[in-house]
């Protein structure tokens, strides 16, 4: 007994955490420095086990930090950077009150500056993590490089944007790490597979941006800021993995025209991805010397065959454009082609009114494919196909080069599936795709009758699917019909005492036997606990939405294609 | 004459009501000149006079004045925006009177001040500070401005000392969901949204929608425009990387058969009834409560149709139909298979009926046990009126009438076939049990005190206890002693029926909120198990006689029989598993099955319903 009574809160998780509006006043900054802060430091708050308690009682809302987290920012040396800003904003305040020009002029010059390697190096303490993290920066960096200077942002920023962004395309490039490619309505999506980690980002098409009004352009420039430090010193490290020179040059093969090149020229050369980088070390062409595999320990023969057949792939799939030569009309996409074709070996050009750095003309009898996005074309070369840019998109999520008949001028393109989607078993997966799937095999499509059968062949799935579905139902209906007949064998025994010879009913074993275990799984489900049945409920509602969400995708496919058969037919036969 | 006015620069309307208008130098009115021009003479003036454009009036004299012809000059000059005098020219050469050039003679003749030519003293101070600064190199020149950032091999040296603890514990952000067909510029057909779903989509909330964009299909790549909202959804990104908090969620991966749990297949535990064989057809009305007599060769059903029915059990024949004077609420055969007495309990009668089926000896035997009966010396009073049937209800086979204060519900035999339990529910009153014993034909009154509405009574098969049943409490009488011993918590909202295990250590409780509760005496107050496998309220529950059986009928209309296993070691809990779900009663009034019971010898049930059928399952 005895001892000091305990008081509340001074102990325990309470003592953990601290609110946002303490934690800023512990660290003296302002709103917007402390988001800064914690962008640059990437603290983010915690949700507290025992809101309640943490919260000292009151239910009020509030967002928590650990207490750890802004210990740790009090010993961050920016901080005392945003202080001398904000001193720094203050006296040129006072100049320009006082019309003190020099005064202004001078400290202009000497703006206090941050720089931020060291919050990089303690954030990603290995390439790799930052090779992980660099999606969201990718993203970022290709939206800024987009914008005009509006005033959105310094032009410095959007320059430097632009410049990482080439940078990292170009290593893209040289590596030939690129994966899959979506066009999709809100921009075009890349995959590449660098260093192991699969790194997806988004550029958007290439129109002014409508800026809007409700985004806070100070966030985001602080997450560029950050990210534009990372992406500079993760391009570096990737250049010189590679043994290329950074910054980036590209490769001259007369001496002498270096001299005369201007750097800005160069630059643009650079952007429009058409001519390879310079290395450090110039490379012989290196033929790729066949390494012998051992199997990794703990890894069996099996999975070492099917690595092997994936690394095969894989450099199948990074040559498949070699040995083709694209000519880019006008209106296509010129940027996101080229980085496409280019990355996977295949030689581009475009017209050179269009920009800088083409390498043939269009007259070049050599060309293979002609990409145009428009209805027809006036003057045709007979020795090139004469394609619509979905081709080249689809050739690389189907790592092969798909037959060229659907991507024609003029003909209604084929859909354009998303790369990303693994379809699992039971998931609904499009009949495209199990002809890109069936293509891949190396089987080769029957135009019509082919997809008929494959249809009904979907179809009979969609009934099984169904069955499963309807099973319960099923059951319910089967029972309600013996009730019935029972009733009405009863009734005819009162009624009409007539002996009719019977019939041998054929006994299905396998459904009995169906039907006895379905009935089984259902009585043990009555013997479940309440909790294991709620989970056990969800699961199995999830499940069904799945499996609705399926078929509902597959019978609007169905009606889709039932409606537009007859006008296949009617134009098979003009044909 | 000078006649200039020296009024001054004054408004002349001062003027206005004078004759006069001024004064001249000489300090003399001037008078205002005689105007008798009237509107007419001014028009006329206009028209005749060729000098009228020219004539302006003098406002300081009133006099009428025609302007010369340089006067009209300067006016058009002035009007013009040139200068007055003819001759000026306005662009003369500009003569640079103080240039660059520095002229033999000052242009000023002041004498030069002394400081411009004596060496300044602060400016010395303020050099020889500055040297100072410099040589002690606190100034340094200035670096040049770095604009460009510089970038190096940031992770040359990694060193796994130097990782801080803290980064074991981030949790780094989730990626971007990726896109799937919907988001194509040229998605499959199915995956465009339709008309009604396009509207549904617009009308919900954008925080409810699945996707958060329309899906859409363009012709060719060159007509997809630019995404609205492509700013958006990257600050909303920004926004949750520094916002959000984040946490490492654990998903429940169970495979949903693993929570099933691993029971013992119904098959090895046959036999229990798993077809319907048989329906009981005759009552019109529903059929409240069934019971079956001692040998199992006799059904007996109490209906709403005011009637008793005795059916052969093996061939579903009607043997006899007995009316009575009100809606049968319970029958109860004799469990004694020496006495053919069925009990049954209409309003607020109790009537003892012989139905004279089966053995004649034992029908015969039971008649003279009633009629054998001698009164008493003294007479007590009796809460219930014993009367002996005469007449027309004799042949019918009525033998006893109980007349009861209040409406009976239930009536239950104890297992030696002397005592009867009659419940008459009433919050009100301390007499809602009573127990009759027919050899003595007395009746008593157990309990002093109303302990909550009594919905149903039992007597233990073996010792001599008794299970009273109120809404939410079972409570378990020692007669003898006369004493409560155990108060069983049934945790549901109202008990409808109960039931006791042969055995007599185990009760279940079906109850209203559709549950089943088994009891184990030995083992707590509460349920053993709970058991929620019915839809709809639990309407009646029954034991097996032998077999570890146990059945419930429910309004859902299906009786499901359960295994229910007790084992005579007293550490081995119960094995409760369901193994039949018997359907066939059809739902009227949305009454389904109001009466279980068993087959005392085979393994069958008997379920009575609200359709006016018995149904027999085997």
């Amino acid at each position: 007994m005895g001892g000091l009574q305990k008081k509340k809160y001074e102990s325990g998780s309470a003592t953990n955490y601290i609110s946002r509006n303490k934690a800023r006043k512990k660290l003296s900054l302002s709103l917007a420095d402390f988001r800064r802060l914690c962008i640059l430091k990437g603290i983010y708050p915690h949700e507290p086990k025992h809101k309640k308690k943490v919260n000292k009682g009151s239910t009020a809302p509030r967002t928590f930090y650990l207490l750890k987290d802004i210990r740790f920012l009090l010993h961050e040396p920016i901080v005392g950077k945003f202080r001398e800003y904000k001193i720094f904003v203050r006296k040129l305040r006072k100049a320009y009150g006082k019309a003190e020009w020099s005064g202004v002029q001078r400290m202009k010059e000497n703006k206090p500056a941050y720089k931020l390697d060291h919050i990089i190096k303690e954030r990603y303490p290995t390439f790799i993590d930052a090779v992980r993290d660099v999606d969201d920066a990718l993203s970022m960096c290709f939206l800024f490089s987009t914008f005009a200077r509006t005033g959105k942002c310094h032009v410095q920023t959007i320059q430097l944007c632009r410049r990482l962004g080439v940078e990292w395309m170009n290593y893209i490039i040289t590596s030939r790490s690129l994966r899959k490619v979506f066009l999709s309505i809100k921009g075009i999506y890349y995959q590449a597979e660098v260093l192991g980690q699969t790194i997806t980002w988004i550029i958007p098409y290439q129109f002014a941006h409508d800026h809007p009004t409700d985004v806070d352009y100070r966030v985001m420039a602080t997450f560029t800021e950050l990210y534009t430090t990372l992406l500079g010193f993760v391009n570096f490290r990737l250049y010189q993995t590679l043994n290329l020179v950074y910054p980036p040059k590209v490769k001259h093969t007369k001496c002498a025209s270096i001299k005369y090149m201007d750097l800005h020229i160069s630059y643009q050369k650079l952007a429009a991805l058409s001519a390879s980088l310079a290395r450090t070390v110039p490379s012989v062409e290196d033929e790729e010397a066949e390494l012998d595999h051992f199997p990794a320990e703990g890894e069996d023969l099996e999975k070492m065959e099917t690595r092997e057949k994936m690394e095969l792939e894989q450099n199948k799939q990074k040559k498949l454009f070699e040995g083709l030569k694209f000519f880019l009309n006008r209106e296509v996409p010129r940027e996101s082609l080229a980085f496409v074709i280019r990355c996977f070996g295949g030689e581009v050009s475009w017209d050179k009114s269009l920009c800088i750095g083409s390498t043939y003309d269009e007259t070049d009898e050599t060309i293979t494919h002609h990409i145009v996005d428009r209805p027809t074309i006036d003057k045709q070369y007979i020795n090139r196909y004469y394609i619509q840019p979905q081709w080249v998109y689809d050739c690389v999520n189907g790592k092969i080069l798909l037959p060229v008949e659907e991507y024609f001028l003029g003909v209604t393109l084929p859909p354009h599936l998303s790369p990303f989607v693994e379809e699992s078993e039971g998931d609904y997966v499009p009949p495209e795709k199990l002809k890109l799937l069936a293509l891949q095999k190396g089987e080769k499509p029957q135009a019509e009758e082919d997809e008929e059968e494959e249809e009904e062949e979907e179809d009979d799935e969609d009934d099984e699917e169904e069955d499963d579905q309807s099973e319960d139902e099923d059951e319910a209906e089967d029972e309600a019909s013996l009730a019935e007949m029972e009733e009405k064998r009863a009734q005819g025994k009162s009624l009409s005492v007539k002996v009719t010879p019977g019939k041998v009913k054929p006994e299905n074993r396998m459904r009995t036997e169906q039907e006895e275990k379905a009935e089984e799984k259902r009585l043990a489900i009555m013997m479940m606990k309440k909790r294991e049945k709620y989970l056990y409920d969800k699961i199995m509602f999830g499940k069904k939405r799945h499996v609705r969400e399926a078929n509902k995708l597959a019978a609007k496919r169905k009606a889709h294609d039932d409606a537009n058969k007859p006008d296949k037919k009617k134009k098979k036969k003009k044909c | 004459n000078d006649i200039r006015n020296t009024v001054g620069n004054i408004p002349m309307e001062w003027y206005k009501d004078y004759p006069h208008i001024g004064y001249d130098l000489d300090g003399k009115k001037i008078f205002k000149p005689i105007r008798n021009k009237d509107e007419l003479d001014e028009f006329l003036d206009k028209m005749e006079n060729p000098d009228y454009w020219r004539t302006v009036q003098d406002k300081m004299t009133g006099a009428d004045i025609r302007l010369s012809d340089e006067q009209v000059d300067l006016v058009h000059r002035l009007q013009e925006g040139k200068f007055g005098d003819v001759n000026f020219n306005e662009y003369e050469p500009a003569i640079d009177f103080f240039s660059n050039e520095v002229m033999i003679h000052p242009v000023t003749n002041r004498p030069q001040d002394k400081r411009s030519f004596i060496p300044s003293l602060i400016e010395k101070e303020k050099v020889g500070k500055l040297v100072h600064a410099i040589k002690m190199g606190w100034i340094k020149p200035r670096r040049p401005k770095e604009t460009t950032p510089q970038y190096y091999d940031l992770w040359a040296k990694e060193d796994p000392n130097s990782i801080l603890g803290r980064h074991k514990m981030h949790v780094p952000a989730p990626k971007l969901k990726l896109p799937g067909h919907e988001e194509s510029y040229n998605p499959p057909p199915e995956y465009l949204m339709s008309e009604e779903e396009r509207l549904a989509w617009e009308q919900q909330d954008p925080e409810d929608r699945k996707l958060s964009f329309l899906p859409q299909k363009f012709a060719c790549l060159r007509a997809v425009p630019a995404y609205s909202r492509f700013i958006h959804e990257r600050f909303e990104r920004c926004l949750d990387l520094y916002l959000c908090p984040r946490q490492r969620k654990m998903r429940v991966n169970v495979n949903p058969e693993d929570l099933i749990p691993k029971l013992p297949k119904p098959k090895d535990l046959q036999p229990f009834p798993t077809t319907q064989s048989l329906v009981y057809r005759g009552h019109s009305s529903l059929v409240r409560s069934i019971s079956t007599s001692p040998s199992g060769q006799w059904l007996v059903s109490g209906s709403d149709d005011c009637t008793v029915r005795f059916w052969e059990v093996s061939t579903a024949r009607c043997l006899k139909t007995v009316e009575v004077g009100g809606a049968v609420k319970g029958v109860a055969w004799n469990p004694n298979p020496s006495i053919c007495l069925v009990a049954i309990s209409y309003d607020d009668t109790v009537v003892l009926l012989n139905p004279g089926l089966g053995d004649r000896l034992v029908s015969t035997a039971t008649d003279q046990l009633i009629s054998s009966y001698e009164e008493p010396e003294e007479v007590k009073e009796q809460p219930v009126q014993w009367t002996v049937a005469e007449g027309e209800g004799h042949e019918q086979g009525h033998r006893l009438i109980l007349k009861h204060p209040k409406a009976v519900r239930q009536v239950t035999w104890h297992g030696k076939g002397d005592y009867l339990a009659c419940v008459m529910p009433d919050n009100g009153s301390s007499l809602q049990v009573v127990i009759h014993q027919v050899s003595k034909r007395r009746t008593q009154n157990p309990f002093r005190k109303n302990k909550g509405l009594v919905q149903c009574v039992s007597f233990h098969p073996i010792r001599p206890y008794f299970f009273v049943a109120t809404q939410r409490y079972v409570r378990v009488y020692n007669l003898i002693k006369q004493e409560l011993t155990k108060k069983l918590m049934a945790n549901c909202k109202w008990i409808s029926s109960m039931a006791t295990h042969p055995g007599g250590d185990n009760v279940i409780c079906g109850s209203y909120d559709c549950r089943l509760a088994w009891f184990d005496l030995d083992l707590s107050t509460k349920p053993y198990k709970v058991l929620r496998h019915h839809k709809k309220a639990l309407r009646s529950v029954a034991y097996h006689r032998h077999y570890p059986l146990f059945a419930s009928g429910s309004d859902d209309g299906s009786v499901i029989v359960c295994h229910g296993m007790v084992y005579n070691d007293l550490l081995q809990n119960p094995l409760i598993v369901p193994v039949k779900v018997l359907k066939g009663h059809t739902i009227t009034h949305d009454l389904g099955v109001l009466d279980v019971t068993f087959h005392p010898t085979q393994p069958w049930v008997f379920s009575s319903g609200a359709d006016g059928t018995v149904r027999l399952f085997t």
